[in-house]
């Protein structure tokens, strides 16, 4: 089971084993973890699950398709490493990924 | 607060998932009990119509939350129960299997109930209404490449429907008794829309038509209508809207009207009682009208308000409402109400494309927005929308302009 590290905007950190092939938002939301809302439940359709992949772990991310593209232009702070977690499946080779959630998800 | 206070939410809807756990992270710590008259854990009702229907995701894969978060947060739940009535005096509440459990804290998230109709064959082996999962695994053994399925009611869960069957390969025939298709939600220009796109995916629509009787012999075999036609269906499904769950309320004596009143902490007419998602009725400020909703948005929203409450902080309840529809590769996002509006604007090509915004107005101000395949225009609609001020038609019209532009900075 891969493991994922969620940082908060703080800086608190928390450590989940997850199955692979769901996703970082349902991780999460599976762990409690504060700061991924996920109001429409993974369909890609309120941008409340908004994350930044660690810089180190970008390149080894499938990239966003168009719809997410889309949505992540209107979440407050976007930035390049910015992606919806529910849009991001977790597989094996991602096992140590680091994940920083922003402050607000509005 | 004591430890031994007892929280009694009753339904295991999106609202109580939302609730329960979210009073764990607020300090609850007394115990929680969720009583459901289901048997399934609390699962996602919107891929009903859509994913699950369609065989994308299995039962397990809805679920809103899995079995060991319930357990790690003490959280007890009941399953197959039914709440009969409320003791207010004595904070008691009894099951219909005769059990009584005291409360100090009840929460009624008893969510709402489809709207049934009347009609000779309603009761005929492949005719159903579709709500729960019970009633979405039933459909699937009726479902298969070819068959016949009609649905009764052109609203967005007759649809949505419409759009997985026809995932299926199955014939799919909608008969709609208002107009047109999504008459009590959307715009001519919308409905049109996907009335369109439905024809287009082999979705046969027939609107001013009622149905009157469904036959067969045990199983549905046709669908009747008022002015002599007739469909043939292997499959018949109901789509004709939802009632609030309210008995237990009214049994109460709760003020009830067109839901379970609350206020905006989440709280009904009774302190130690509380409500949230489809079955209450609230204030809602950016409107300036109490509202029942049947959305996601509102159950989690509201149920997250009433988590606030019962732990004595509180936070009031102000969220624009949104919705979604998924049919077949069109994303539709729908920010706000659109009750009351007088002008439609609309941006893009709606009647050649699969991807427009529809601006629903009233005095130069923006009410909704319907957003298809749209995502920025839903968001910065919204916006839009909470910031009230007067936009310019031809503006919100011109596709050329970006919507980020008119938001007043």
């Amino acid at each position: 089971m891969p493991r994922v590290t969620y940082i908060q905007a703080d800086g608190q950190a928390q450590e989940i084993n997850l199955e692979a092939g769901s996703s970082l938002m349902q991780g999460a939301v599976d762990n409690m973890i504060d700061g991924i809302v996920a109001e429409c439940g993974g369909s890609c359709s309120c941008a409340t699950c908004h994350c930044y992949i660690d810089a180190d772990w970008v390149d080894k991310i499938e990239p966003a398709g168009e719809m997410e593209t889309d949505l992540l232009d209107c979440v407050s702070e976007p930035k390049d490493n910015s992606r919806l977690s529910c849009q991001v499946k977790v597989t094996d080779s991602l096992d140590g990924l680091v994940v920083h959630l922003p402050a607000t998800q509005f | 607060m004591a430890a031994k206070s007892r929280c009694i939410i009753i339904g295991a809807s999106h609202a109580a998932a939302q609730l329960a756990p979210t009073l764990r992270q607020q300090g609850w710590t007394g115990s929680i009990s969720m009583i459901s008259n289901e048997y399934f854990l609390p699962y996602h009702r919107p891929p009903l119509s859509k994913d699950y229907l369609a065989g994308a995701k299995n039962a397990e894969q809805i679920l809103i939350r899995p079995a060991a978060i319930y357990n790690k947060c003490d959280i007890g739940i009941t399953m197959g129960v039914t709440a009969a009535t409320i003791d207010r005096r004595n904070k008691q509440l009894q099951l219909e299997d005769g059990m009584t459990m005291d409360y100090d804290k009840l929460v009624l998230t008893t969510g709402a109930r489809v709207r049934k109709i009347d009609i000779p064959g309603v009761d005929l082996d492949g005719v159903f209404y579709l709500r729960d999962l019970n009633d979405a695994q039933q459909i699937k053994l009726f479902t298969g490449d070819n068959k016949r399925a009609v649905i009764i009611g052109g609203g967005y869960i007759g649809l949505e429907t419409a759009s997985a069957l026809r995932k299926l390969g199955m014939q799919v025939t909608v008969l709609e008794a208002m107009p047109r298709i999504l008459q009590r939600v959307t715009a001519p220009e919308v409905a049109a829309f996907y009335a369109r796109i439905h024809k287009e995916e082999g979705v046969e629509i027939v609107a001013d038509v009622q149905a009157i009787s469904i036959s067969g012999d045990k199983q549905v075999q046709s669908v009747q209508c008022h002015n002599g036609t007739e469909y043939k269906a292997d499959l018949v499904i109901i789509g004709v809207g939802v009632i609030p769950n309210t008995a237990l309320a009214e049994q109460a004596g709760l003020t009830i009207d067109n839901g379970i009143v609350v206020d905006e902490y989440a709280r009904t007419s009774d302190e130690n009682i509380l409500a949230a998602g489809d079955c209450t009725s609230h204030y809602n400020p950016i409107y300036q009208r109490h509202l029942r909703l049947e959305s996601v948005q509102n159950a989690l929203d509201q149920a997250t308000v009433a988590a606030s409450t019962i732990c004595g902080n509180l936070k009031p309840y102000s969220a624009l409402p949104w919705f979604w529809s998924d049919q077949y590769d069109l994303k539709l996002q729908i920010a706000g109400l659109s009750q009351g509006y007088t002008d439609v604007v609309v941006r893009g090509d709606i009647e050649g494309s699969r991807s427009f915004a529809a601006f629903y107005m009233r005095e130069g101000k923006l009410l909704a927005v319907d957003a298809v395949n749209r995502p920025q225009d839903f968001m910065f609609g919204k916006r839009l929308i909470l910031q009230g001020n007067q936009l310019d038609p031809e503006q919100l019209a011109d596709d050329s302009l970006p919507l980020k532009t008119l938001i007043a900075s």
